[in-house]
């Protein structure tokens, strides 16, 4: 039962499980944000209260949905590499770090340029947006403390202990719009609800979401592809795939 | 389409410029994000391929050759 489990933690097995599934990764990811965010910015009506300022949600939530879920992904890895000793785990982490601190500096952009014209001002230290600030600042951590223990056991460890202690801050992320009083708008998508929007503002939002998230995973393997790579050069599996590659 | 032209669409009524310099900044760094990320990866093969095909001529060149001789040296005890 376990076999899947110890299958999943070798590398030579997930960079062929990896190189299989990124073309299918790349082409969806890039048609359904194409998709999403076409018809988002020309063919959905604008909004009654904010005009056409609104538009901008079609590149901030997803943005805001990739910098959360990618830090969640990084703390069951986080788990993982404690608990298990599992290489693929760290590996993980320390590939995808790097796009979460995109996503989240995208997500803290947008909502910025988008806070101009609605709420008149760029910047407030309300609690949505300092939650956030603060999960910049801790994936800028995760990445500079990786960098710099050069042991790579010891790396991995210290970086997994860091990304669990700042998990405490993705429920106060998630809840701030409740718990406080805040500029920011409550959440846009509720799974347990029928949405907010009309279906025409609603479903291209879906689709850049998980446009983004398909390109994620792509994102993901094909880092996660050079981190092994680097660790694992040395090895046979390695060696043969290269010199079969060249032929 | 919710524009009547195209002037309306990139002007969309006073708030094209924050619209289009989201769009642009998204699109630079999602884009460049992935750019880097297959650059990386290129390297990383690269630096891969080098070490092992001259690895490999190295041994090639040598056959049965063990990596490490020793020799022994005969010093003269008296």
């Amino acid at each position: 039962m376990w076999q899947w489990f110890h299958k999943l933690g070798s590398p030579k097995w997930f960079f062929g499980i990896a190189t299989r599934f990124m073309p299918w990764l790349l082409a969806g990811g890039l048609l359904l944000l194409a998709a999403g965010l076409v018809w988002g910015l020309a063919f959905a009506p604008k909004d009654y209260l904010q005009g056409n300022s609104y538009r901008i949600i079609f590149i901030h939530v997803p943005s805001a949905f990739l910098a959360q879920s990618i830090y969640i992904s990084m703390a069951v890895a986080a788990v993982v590499t404690l608990v298990w000793r599992m290489k693929l785990a760290d590996v993980f982490v320390k590939a995808i770090a790097p796009v979460g601190l995109v996503f989240t500096f995208l997500s803290l952009f947008t909502g910025a340029v988008w806070g101009k014209p609605t709420w008149g001002t760029w910047w407030v230290w309300d609690a949505r947006l300092t939650s956030m600030l603060i999960l910049l600042f801790l994936y800028g951590g995760v990445i500079a403390l990786d960098r710099a223990i050069n042991d790579e056991k010891s790396a991995a460890r210290a970086v997994a202990v860091l990304v669990l202690v700042g998990v405490v801050n993705i429920p106060i992320i998630k809840y701030s719009v409740d718990w406080w009083n805040t500029l920011h708008q409550p959440a846009t998508f509720k799974l347990t609800e029928k949405p907010s929007m009309p279906m025409e503002m609603w479903v291209p939002l879906l689709l850049s979401v998980l446009g983004l998230y398909l390109l994620f995973g792509w994102l993901a393997c094909i880092r996660m592809k050079t981190e092994i790579l680097i660790r694992e050069q040395r090895t046979r599996w390695v060696k043969d795939m290269v010199l079969a590659g060249r032929k | 389409m919710a524009f009547d032209s195209f002037s309306a669409f990139i002007a969309m009524e006073g708030h094209g410029p924050y619209v289009w310099v989201c769009y642009a900044v998204f699109a630079v760094l999602l884009g460049g994000l992935m750019i880097w990320s297959v650059k990386r990866n290129r390297v990383a093969l690269g630096d891969c391929q080098r070490r092992h095909e001259t690895e490999s001529r190295a041994s090639a060149r040598a056959p049965g050759k063990a990596a490490a001789t020793f020799t022994r040296v005969e010093i003269p005890q008296d």
